[in-house]
C-alpha cells in the first residue's frame, strides 16, 4: 500500500528518535561518552587495585567489551519497545511497520560512532596505535547490526501481544553481561565452551574487536563464519517472525 | 463505468475485534493457542460495501461506535478486514487523528519533515513544498517551536496544511476539522473542493452536517457496523435524523 521514500522516512525517523532523546537533556550527546568513561573509571579501580590482573591495557581492554555490549543492550531493549512506543504511528499512519524497530536500532549507532571515537582516542593515547585490520570494523560492525535488527524486529512484535516482553530483554541483558567476555579475557573460558561462546554474537564482536584492537591480527574465518551466519539467521529469523505477527499489531495497540 | 476509475470500492468488508485483547496473560495466550476459541467477539464492521469514484466526495455519518473511524482504519489499510476486499487507488493522505505522526518535542519544521516522509514524500519533494506549507497553516512565527507548545487549532493547521500539500489522490478525514477557527474553516473547504475539482477524492468522518453537505455529494450511514444507507448526501442526512427524531420520541 505504501509507496514512498524508505530511506527519507527513515532518516526522519532516526532524527526523530535522536532529537527527543537529547533535546530535554543539559548534557545531551555527551551522555553517551558518560556513561563508559564512568564505568572505566569504575572497572579499572575494581580490577587493577582490587583486584589484580596481568592484562595489559586494561582500559582499552575493557572499552572493547563494553562498547559492543552497550550497542547491543540499548539497541534491543529501544527496539523491543518501539513499536508500543509508536502505538500512534502504527494505528493511524501506514507506514510499513518493520520500519520502526529498524530505525530505533540505527538511531544507538551515532552513540556507537561516539563510543568508538572515545576507544580510538585511548588507543592513540596509550600508544597502541591503529593498524590496518581496523578495516574489519565497519564489516563486523554491520553484522552487529543486522543481528541487533534481527532481535529488535522480532521482539518488537512479541512486546506488542506480550507486554512483559521488555522486562524479559531487560533481565536478558543483565545476564549476557555475564556471558560476553567483557571483563574477564577469553582465554579463560573453559574450552568446551570456547565454540559456543562464538556463536554469541555479542561475545564473537568483542573478540574480533580485541583480535584487531589489542592484538592487531584478523578476526578468524570461523568466527567470521559464525557471526555473519548467526546475524542473518537471525534478521531472517526476525522478519519472517514479524511478518506473521504484524496483521493484528492494530488490535493489540 | 469502469473498475478502475473508482477511488476507492469496499465489497462486503467485515472487521472483528475481539473484546479484551492487550491485557491478556500468559494463561490465556496458551489456552488459545491450544485452539481454544475466545468467544467475546465484537463485529465492528458488518458486510459494508461501497464505492467512491474519483473526484467524488463521501461522507461517513452515523453515531458514536457505529464503526466511522474502524471504517477509515480499514480503508487506509491500517488492519486488515476479516471478510470482504478494499481496493484503493492512488496516494492516500489520511488524518485520522490530531497530532499522529507529530512529535510534541519536534519543532514546526521537524514535524512537517517527518510528517511529508510518513505520508510518501521524498526530501526533495517535501523541500519543494515547504514554503507553501507554513504559508496555508499559518504559523510561521511558531515554526521553530516545539509542537507542544501549539494550541490543538494550530497543530490542525499544520497536519492538514502538509496533508493537502503531499498531493495525495485520496484525502480521507476523521473529525478533527472541527478545532479549526471559522478563518481556518473555510480556507480548508475551499482547498478541498478546489481539490475535489482536481478530480481528487474525498472521504470524511464528521458530525457537522453543514461541512459535509457543501464538501460532499454522497453519504454512507453507519449504525452498529451495518450499512444503513449509502445514497446521496440530503436524503442520507434526511433519513439518519428522521430515525434519530422518531427515537427521541419512542424514548421520551
Amino acid at each position: 500500500m505504501w509507496r514512498g521514500d524508505y530511506l527519507f522516512l527513515l532518516k526522519n525517523l532516526i532524527l526523530k528518535d535522536f532529537r527527543v532523546r537529547y533535546r530535554n537533556m543539559s548534557l545531551g550527546v555527551l551522555w553517551s561518552l558518560l556513561n563508559p568513561l564512568v564505568m572505566l573509571v569504575v572497572w579499572s579501580f575494581v580490577f587493577t587495585k582490587i583486584f589484580t590482573n596481568p592484562i595489559r591495557h586494561f582500559s582499552l581492554f575493557i572499552l572493547c567489551g563494553i562498547v559492543p555490549f552497550n550497542f547491543f543492550t540499548v539497541a534491543w531493549s529501544s527496539g523491543t519497545t518501539s513499536l508500543v512506543d509508536s502505538a500512534g504511528l502504527i494505528k493511524r499512519v501506514p507506514i510499513p511497520r518493520e520500519i520502526v524497530p529498524i530505525a530505533s536500532v540505527l538511531s544507538n549507532c551515532l552513540h556507537l560512532a561516539i563510543q568508538m571515537s572515545l576507544l580510538l582516542v585511548f588507543v592513540l593515547a596509550s600508544g597502541v596505535g591503529v593498524n590496518v585490520y581496523w578495516f574489519f570494523l565497519p564489516l563486523i560492525w554491520a553484522l552487529e547490526i543486522v543481528f541487533a535488527c534481527g532481535m529488535a524486529l522480532l521482539f518488537s512484535a512479541f512486546n506488542v501481544y506480550v507486554r512483559d516482553t521488555r522486562y524479559f530483554v531487560e533481565s536478558s541483558n543483565l545476564v549476557l553481561f555475564w556471558l560476553v567476555p567483557i571483563f574477564y579475557p577469553f582465554s579463560l573460558v573453559p574450552p568446551r565452551f570456547k565454540d559456543l561462546y562464538q556463536f554469541n554474537p555479542i561475545a564473537a564482536l568483542v573478540l574480533a574487536m580485541r583480535d584487531i584492537v589489542l592484538e592487531a591480527k584478523a578476526p578468524s574465518h570461523v568466527l567470521l563464519i559464525k557471526l555473519t551466519l548467526v546475524s542473518f539467521l537471525v534478521l531472517g529469523t526476525g522478519l519472517l517472525g514479524f511478518r506473521r505477527l504484524k496483521p493484528r499489531f492494530f488490535d493489540y495497540l | 463505468m469502469k473498475n478502475d476509475s473508482k477511488a476507492i470500492t469496499c465489497e462486503n468488508v467485515w472487521k472483528t475485534f475481539r473484546l479484551h485483547t492487550g491485557q491478556k496473560l500468559l494463561r490465556q495466550h496458551l489456552a488459545s493457542w491450544f485452539g481454544e476459541e475466545p468467544s467475546n467477539q465484537f463485529h465492528a464492521l458488518k458486510g459494508v460495501s461501497f464505492d467512491v469514484a474519483a473526484g467524488e466526495g463521501l461522507a461517513v455519518i452515523g453515531s458514536n461506535g457505529a464503526g466511522k473511524s474502524t471504517l477509515l482504519s480499514v480503508v487506509v489499510g491500517l488492519t486488515q478486514p476479516e471478510k470482504g476486499t478494499v481496493k484503493v487507488n492512488g496516494r492516500v493522505a489520511a488524518l485520522l487523528e490530531l497530532g499522529s505522526g507529530f512529535h510534541p518535542d519536534l519543532t514546526g519544521t521537524e514535524n512537517v519533515y517527518l510528517n511529508a516522509a510518513l505520508l510518501g514524500f521524498n526530501e526533495r519533494q517535501t523541500k519543494a513544498m515547504y514554503e507553501e506549507v507554513v504559508d496555508f497553516a499559518g504559523v510561521r512565527d511558531f515554526i521553530d517551536e516545539p509542537l507542544r507548545t501549539y494550541s490543538s487549532g494550530m497543530m490542525l493547521r499544520l497536519a492538514f496544511s502538509v496533508a493537502i500539500n503531499v498531493d495525495p489522490d485520496v484525502l480521507i478525514i476523521d473529525e478533527i476539522l472541527a478545532v479549526g477557527d471559522a478563518d481556518f474553516q473555510t480556507k480548508c473547504r475551499e482547498r478541498i473542493l478546489g481539490f475535489r475539482r482536481a478530480g481528487k477524492t474525498f472521504l470524511c468522518v464528521s458530525h457537522a452536517k453543514a461541512a459535509l453537505m457543501e464538501l460532499c455529494d454522497r453519504a454512507v450511514w453507519l449504525d452498529h457496523g451495518e450499512m444503513m444507507l449509502c445514497d446521496r448526501i440530503d436524503s442520507v442526512f434526511e433519513a439518519y435524523e428522521g430515525r434519530a427524531a422518531a427515537q427521541k420520541q419512542s424514548a421520551g
